[in-house]
């Protein structure tokens, strides 16, 4: 091909590419947009479609929480503080503190794996922005409470019950690798 | 609009003896305002938006959409922000030049609405240089380009100016000659002419008159892109390379006023294409009543020249940059022989057919419909083999 030839071979490439490009972008002009408009224009709260063992912020369930500080000695950052102490009278155990610091908490979930009714557990809220570092200190106990003692047989409390069996779902969860449910988007490695 | 001013005056309206030079001021002065406040400066504003949308969705993304209804608004909202921010002049700058140059491009971007047909008495001022005056005044923006670059003291912004320079000196050229096949045809160059020299219909636009005209039709228009510093040719503020080139050192409302002008030139582009090669205003006569008729005009107006200018979009979300040397061949190794060629066997055609010939009308519309569809089963083809369920909707 000589130069003429290779000249208007130029013309028909250009021609031929843009036509072809033009094309392109025009089928994609009417695709839907694959942007998610996080946070206020979903179909449904991320935080739902989150799957169950996602790591966010922790959360204590104090009516089953047996103050054993099983979570605090296993944080190997120490954002966990309890403060328990013995009732000289009734021989009860009372908790008298449980901070959680999630500004330092590093979400490993080292805490929720020893823990023996599934008290402390991660939830799948992640929004946790505030305007100062005192806020992010998440406080459990309002006044003093007695631990929670484990019964011999199964729990016979109604306002328990329903609590128990959800932290027992925590632990079930843990105590296997793979987890009780096929949670297929769950690539966390053990 | 002259005789209409002619008219009030002869009525009596301004007293029996009005100042006729003071009058034609206060009129100019009206009208200019209306245009350039009115139309010019949010046309500017909202093409900005739009623009972002277009791309958006070519991008598979949604773009602005939270500043009033379906991010209409974005604009306002993007002028107030920049009225708001310091305006920063670098201590090295020549200060009076830097300052100067984006009244300069704007001033570029303004004075051809005076010529623009909207409608057929829907003009500022119909000279009978009206396509000449058009492209020399958007050739007034070289003199603020290069101005910002060159006082902005700045190597990115004397390169951009430079860069702009070149590619809108070159451009002009091709842009020149590929006008030159529509004056021959119609022996003016007044706007109002060459409109009323073509139809309503597609097959009596200038743009299917002959081979010749078809090919001026698109070599002007990748000219004027390239005349308004649109990618594929932005190289003059080519922030992969300059940063932003020759407004580089520009913040708030000066920076502002580039890109103001350079969407704003996007209507100016379309413009200039439809009255030459679209049949302009031109619309079926359907009724006798003149205001009527005008709306109309200017409905269909507007709706040639908002779809060349999401023609331009278009291409903006479609082809990557230019070299600059690639940039130069372009235009001086096929532009330019092109439009050349093109030129002179425009004028053999019409030393042929005085008249135009109706029957090539037909065929070249109907090629380009063939064309048409065949661009089409192109995008369905590409569109099935993506295997996405058709989304038309804006509102995402």
């Amino acid at each position: 091909m000589g130069a003429v030839g290779s000249y208007f071979a130029d013309i028909k490439d250009a021609v031929t590419s843009i036509f072809e490009g033009m094309a392109v972008t025009a089928s994609h002009f009417m695709r839907k947009p694959y942007t998610v408009q996080y946070p206020d224009r979903m179909p449904v709260r991320v935080q739902d479609t989150l799957p169950f063992r996602y790591r966010g912020i922790l959360e204590v369930d104090m009516e089953i929480c047996t103050g054993c500080l099983a979570c605090e000695r296993a944080c190997p950052i120490d954002c966990i503080a309890i403060a328990v102490e013995k009732d000289k009278q009734t021989k009860q155990m009372i908790v008298s503190q449980f901070d959680i610091d999630i500004a330092k908490c590093m979400y490993c979930g080292l805490c929720s794996e020893p823990c023996p009714t599934g008290s402390i557990h991660h939830t799948t809220e992640f929004e946790g922005a505030d305007f100062s570092l005192e806020s992010l200190i998440r406080r459990f106990i309002k006044e003093p409470v007695a631990a929670y003692k484990p019964k011999k047989g199964p729990e016979t409390d109604p306002r328990i019950v329903p609590i128990l069996n959800r932290g027992m779902t925590y632990v079930d969860e843990w105590a296997q690798p793979g987890g009780t449910k096929p949670a297929a988007d769950d690539e966390e490695t053990e | 609009m002259q005789q209409w001013v002619d008219s009030l005056i002869a009525a009596g309206k301004f007293g029996p003896n009005p100042p006729r030079d003071l009058i034609y001021a206060l009129f100019i002065l009206v009208f200019s305002a209306i245009v350039f406040l009115g139309v010019a400066f949010p046309f500017a504003g909202i093409v900005s938006w739009a623009e972002r949308r277009v791309w958006a969705r070519i991008q598979s993304r949604v773009g602005p959409n939270r500043v009033g209804p379906n991010g209409v608004l974005q604009w306002l909202a993007d002028g107030v922000k920049n009225v708001c921010k310091e305006d920063v002049v670098p201590t090295l700058a020549d200060a009076r030049l830097f300052k100067l140059a984006p009244y300069l491009v704007v001033l570029a971007f303004v004075v051809p609405w005076a010529v623009m047909p909207f409608s057929s008495d829907l003009i500022l001022a119909d000279l009978n240089v009206g396509i000449l005056f058009m492209t020399a005044v958007t050739a007034l923006t070289v003199v603020g380009v290069l101005m910002a670059g060159w006082s902005s003291n700045d190597k990115w912004s004397l390169i951009g100016g430079v860069r702009s320079a070149a590619q809108i000196v070159s451009y002009e050229i091709p842009a020149g000659l590929s006008i030159f096949p529509i004056v021959l045809m119609t022996g003016t160059l007044s706007m109002q002419g060459i409109i009323r020299a073509q139809g309503w219909a597609p097959y009596d636009w200038f743009a299917f008159a002959n081979p010749f005209t078809f090919v001026a039709a698109n070599i002007l228009f990748i000219s004027l892109l390239a005349e308004g510093n649109r990618t594929p040719f932005d190289l003059p503020e080519a922030d992969s390379e300059l940063v932003a080139g020759f407004a580089t050192e520009y913040s708030g409302m000066r920076y502002l006023f580039f890109f103001m002008a350079e969407w704003g030139n996007l209507f100016i582009l379309g413009a200039i294409i439809t009255t030459l090669f679209l049949g302009g205003w031109q619309f079926p006569h359907v009724t006798d009543d003149r205001v009527i008729m005008n709306v109309l005009q200017l409905l269909i107006f507007n709706v040639k020249v908002l779809f060349l200018v999401f023609l331009s979009m278009w291409i903006r979300a479609t082809l990557p940059r230019v070299r600059i040397d690639q940039l130069m061949s372009l235009c001086w190794k096929y532009f330019i022989p092109i439009s050349f060629v093109d030129m002179i066997g425009a004028a053999v055609w019409v030393a042929i057919w005085p008249n135009g010939n109706p029957a090539v009308g037909y065929v070249m519309l109907a090629l380009f419909c063939a064309l048409l569809i065949l661009f089409i089963r192109r995008v369905i083809y590409y569109f099935r083999r993506a295997k996405m369920e058709l989304y038309l909707s804006p509102v995402v």
